[in-house]
């Protein structure tokens, strides 16, 4: 206990233009630790990271490295001392080699001619990959790795400036079971070598497996620093959100009904065959499986914005034609998609303009706007689900992660769906976001709509679902009811380890 | 309250700009400032503004069009050749422009359905319809056209003291700024500029948009290139030559990225204004036209910069 800390940072505080984000937070990391920082979306995490890395400059307080006290004016210097990131986002380039990623703008050179030692650096790449225990040729081109394996490239690239303390924001966001196990082996390895990870994670199952202390942040303020055998979900939850959260999950009270939709032999060949399944009105049908196993593109098929080869689908009965998402729209069938980005938002645009998205030709009369029905829509969805924002013409770039998929939903919601499918609905999204989203699923289907909901989280399948699909490389492995589902027979069926559960449903 | 105060002074700098430029002029040349000089630029300005307002649709949806200035040579060809075999002017006026879309529909297939990047499928095209063009006319002018006055009022005209060629550019101006505003295919447009994928996610058919908007802009280069052909009273092969590079300057200059999404219409109306009367006035000035080069990129870049410092 009494180790010394590698990085100590004490009585922080950052104020931008007047707003203050950080108020005296306390945070620290031990050689050989895992330490977690928490905190919901805008609570304060990724400020500490860029004043320890030196991104930002602190206002007040101290942050030392090893009992020095270190002021970084940029990463590059926070690197000479020991201090790696590996960002949310990948810093890798798709067109070069992984030796060539691994050396970027540390190459080898003959002397200062610019000619490059290739043999050499290929040579250490390949060490630095052994060390991780990770097999693979550095001449591969990054972008034909999986993005598991561009982050191992990643993170052997980061500590091979032998970095002392490790930070890693949201690492997992991206990967596969399979990937985040092999991700967890790595650090649990550097951890064991005496390297001080920072973990940052929404994920309370990833963090309590993974992490020896917890801190937790709360609106730029320190709430305090657990052991994580010392502590519950529930507690950690408390200091995040500084109150009862209650349940993780609302009880589902929603009557079900007759079956709304029904997908008979969806197929497309080489990513899915042979799918069937049905939704009845006011269920929510969960959707699990690997990563990897075609329920996106299931989802996307039935939507019509990805061609099928063959396959119904039944709304009330009729067989709908879906070509292209306009249709399914108009049948009464809302998206809410993976990647609210790329997909699901028109950055540059406000919030009204994004909501009003999916049905513009109902607030039209010849092709001409009415912005009186426009604004009345918009400010009604915006007050039904709570957006925070300064008005219906914010630019929805300038939205928490939360308030932008409240947008995403509220668009959905104007079209008055019969039939919502949410592709992991919750990614992203701090715990109090997470579950107005649930309320907000809830209170749809109490209203009589079908909602089809894919996830990767497990106990967000198990605790939000009426009944479990579960897929398996592009074919349905099997059908639970609320009832007999849990994590390991979900598990095994979406592995193929299959005649387990049975067919039912 | 600061953040739509930024973006009004971004969006008020191109007209800042522009009034700059006039207040210089103004100062430097006695004869810039007076009423003829004014509606000679005014009608030197509606050709490159109707490409340019084209020109803006086409860059808010993320694309670009090389082959507007082939379309109004080929479009205004094509009108000249119709008048001279006698047809009606009216239909002759008609017919051209529905050439000019047809033109610019071709592009918008070319791109959507053939998925080819702008840039390539409408340098394509450029070369392609330049090529028709001297086919069609033979390598030399068409004359000999109609004597109707309602074809000469086109591009000689005056409509109660104002230049035909400027009523039709503002005509043109009022429509395309109310389609951009106020309807679902101006929506329709910015959305697609800003995010396709979602666009088309939220159940807007892309492909006819985008085909949409390249028609329109085929459409506006014929009818500046019927407007440059009455001017003349003939049809020039070699005629719209590099007029892209002016009407996307004229669009740059008004503050539309370029990376789609964001700009308005407005801003390009200013832009063409801007580009006009630098060259007007620096005709005024005696200035020699290969200098005259240098000071209009020199603005151009400016301008740009001036736009980068304000985003940053």
């Amino acid at each position: 206990m009494t180790v010394q800390p590698i990085v100590e940072m004490n009585h922080i505080h950052k104020s931008f233009v007047g707003n203050k984000v950080l108020k005296d937070v306390h945070f620290d990391v031990k050689p050989g630790e895992i330490h977690a920082l928490m905190g919901e979306n805008g609570a304060g995490k990724s400020t500490m990271m860029k004043i320890l890395t030196g991104i930002h400059k602190r206002d007040q307080g101290t942050v030392s490295v090893n009992g020095k006290e270190v002021a970084f004016s940029n990463p590059k210097e926070a690197e000479k001392a020991g201090i790696a990131v590996i960002h949310q986002e990948l810093n890798i380039i798709p067109y070069l080699t992984v030796a060539q990623n691994m050396f970027l703008g540390k190459e080898l050179k003959y002397g200062k001619t610019g000619v490059l030692k290739t043999k050499e650096m290929q040579q250490k790449t390949r060490e630095r990959l052994q060390r991780l225990g990770i097999d693979m040729d550095p001449d591969e081109e990054a972008g034909q790795l999986s993005v598991g394996k561009q982050q191992m490239v990643e993170i052997a690239r980061a500590i091979s400036t032998n970095a002392e303390v490790l930070v890693m924001d949201e690492p997992t966001a991206a990967l596969t079971d399979r990937e985040i196990e092999a991700l967890f082996k790595v650090i649990r390895q550097l951890r064991d070598q005496g390297v001080g990870i920072v973990y940052i994670s929404h994920r309370m199952e990833e963090i309590f497996s993974l992490c020896n202390r917890i801190s937790v942040l709360r609106d730029g303020e320190y709430i305090g620093t657990k052991y994580s055998n010392e502590t519950s979900f529930e507690e950690i939850v408390k200091m995040m959100v500084g109150r009862e959260l209650g349940q993780r999950f609302p009880d589902r009270t929603s009557e079900i009904g007759d079956t709304k939709l029904e997908v008979k032999s969806l197929s497309r060949d080489g990513w899915f065959e042979d799918v069937s399944f049905s939704v009845r009105k006011g269920e929510i049908l969960g959707v699990a499986g690997l990563m990897g196993a075609g329920r996106t593109e299931i989802m996307e098929a039935l939507f019509g914005s990805r061609k099928t080869s063959n396959g119904q689908v039944f709304l009330d009965g009729q067989h709908l034609k879906i070509k292209h998402p306009k249709d399914s729209i108009e049948a009464g069938i809302g998206f809410i998609t993976e990647d609210r980005k790329s997909e699901g938002l028109v950055l540059n645009l406000s919030i009204r303009e994004n909501m009003a998205l999916p049905m513009l030709s109902n607030l039209s009369n010849y092709g001409v706007l009415s912005n009186k029905s426009e604004q009345e829509l918009v400010e009604s969805l915006m007050s039904r689900l709570q957006v925070k924002a300064t008005g219906p013409d914010q630019e929805v770039k300038s939205l928490s992660g939360g308030n932008q998929q409240k947008v995403v939903i509220g668009k959905w919601l104007g079209i008055e769906p019969k039939v919502l499918i949410l592709d992991e609905p919750t990614r992203g999204v701090d715990i109090g976001a997470k579950k107005e989203i649930y309320h907000i699923m809830n209170e749809l289907t109490e209203r009589g709509v079908s909602i089809i909901m894919v996830s990767s989280e497990l106990p967000e399948v198990l605790g939000m679902s009426d009944r479990i699909l579960v897929i398996h490389e592009g074919k349905v492995a099997t059908t639970l009811s609320r009832e007999e589902a849990d994590q390991e027979k979900i598990m095994q069926a979406a592995t193929g380890q299959a005649a387990m559960g049975g067919n039912r449903g | 309250m600061n953040k739509s105060m930024t973006g009004m002074l971004q969006k008020l700098g191109p007209l800042l700009g522009f009034f700059v430029i006039v207040i210089i002029l103004t100062f430097m040349s006695d004869n810039f400032l007076t009423l003829d000089n004014i509606l000679v630029v005014l009608r030197q300005v509606s050709i490159n503004a109707l490409i340019a307002f084209g020109m803006t649709f086409v860059i808010l949806t993320g694309g670009i069009d090389l082959s507007v200035g082939s379309t109004l040579a080929l479009s205004g060809a094509l009108t000249a050749g119709m008048l001279s075999s006698g047809m009606d002017p009216m239909l002759a006026v008609i017919l051209g422009m529905l050439a000019g879309a047809a033109m610019g529909a071709f592009n918008g297939i070319v791109i959507t359905k053939g998925k080819v990047a702008p840039f390539i499928a409408t340098l394509a095209t450029m070369t392609i319809f330049r090529g028709l063009t001297l086919v069609y006319t033979d390598g030399r002018p068409i004359t000999g056209l109609s004597d109707s006055m309602s074809f000469k009022m086109i591009g000689q005209g005056y409509l109660f003291g104002i230049p035909v060629p400027a009523v039709l550019m503002t005509v043109a101006f009022a429509i395309l700024f109310f389609i951009l505003k106020k309807t679902v295919f101006g929506r329709q447009v910015y959305s697609i500029g800003g995010n396709e994928e979602a666009s088309i996610l939220s159940g807007i058919r892309a492909d006819r948009v985008k085909i949409w908007v390249y028609s329109l802009t085929g459409l506006l280069s014929a009818l500046a290139g019927i407007i440059l052909t009455s001017r003349l009273n003939s049809a020039q092969p070699n005629v719209g030559v590099a007029f892209e590079l002016d009407a996307i300057a004229a669009v740059v200059l008004g503050g539309t990225s370029l990376s789609g999404g964001r700009g308005w219409i407005f801003g390009t109306l200013v832009g063409a204004l801007i580009i006009g009367v630098l060259n007007n006035g620096l005709n005024l000035l005696d200035v020699s036209s290969f200098f005259q080069q240098v000071v209009k990129g020199t603005v151009i870049l400016l301008a740009v910069l001036m736009d980068r410092k304000k985003t940053a």
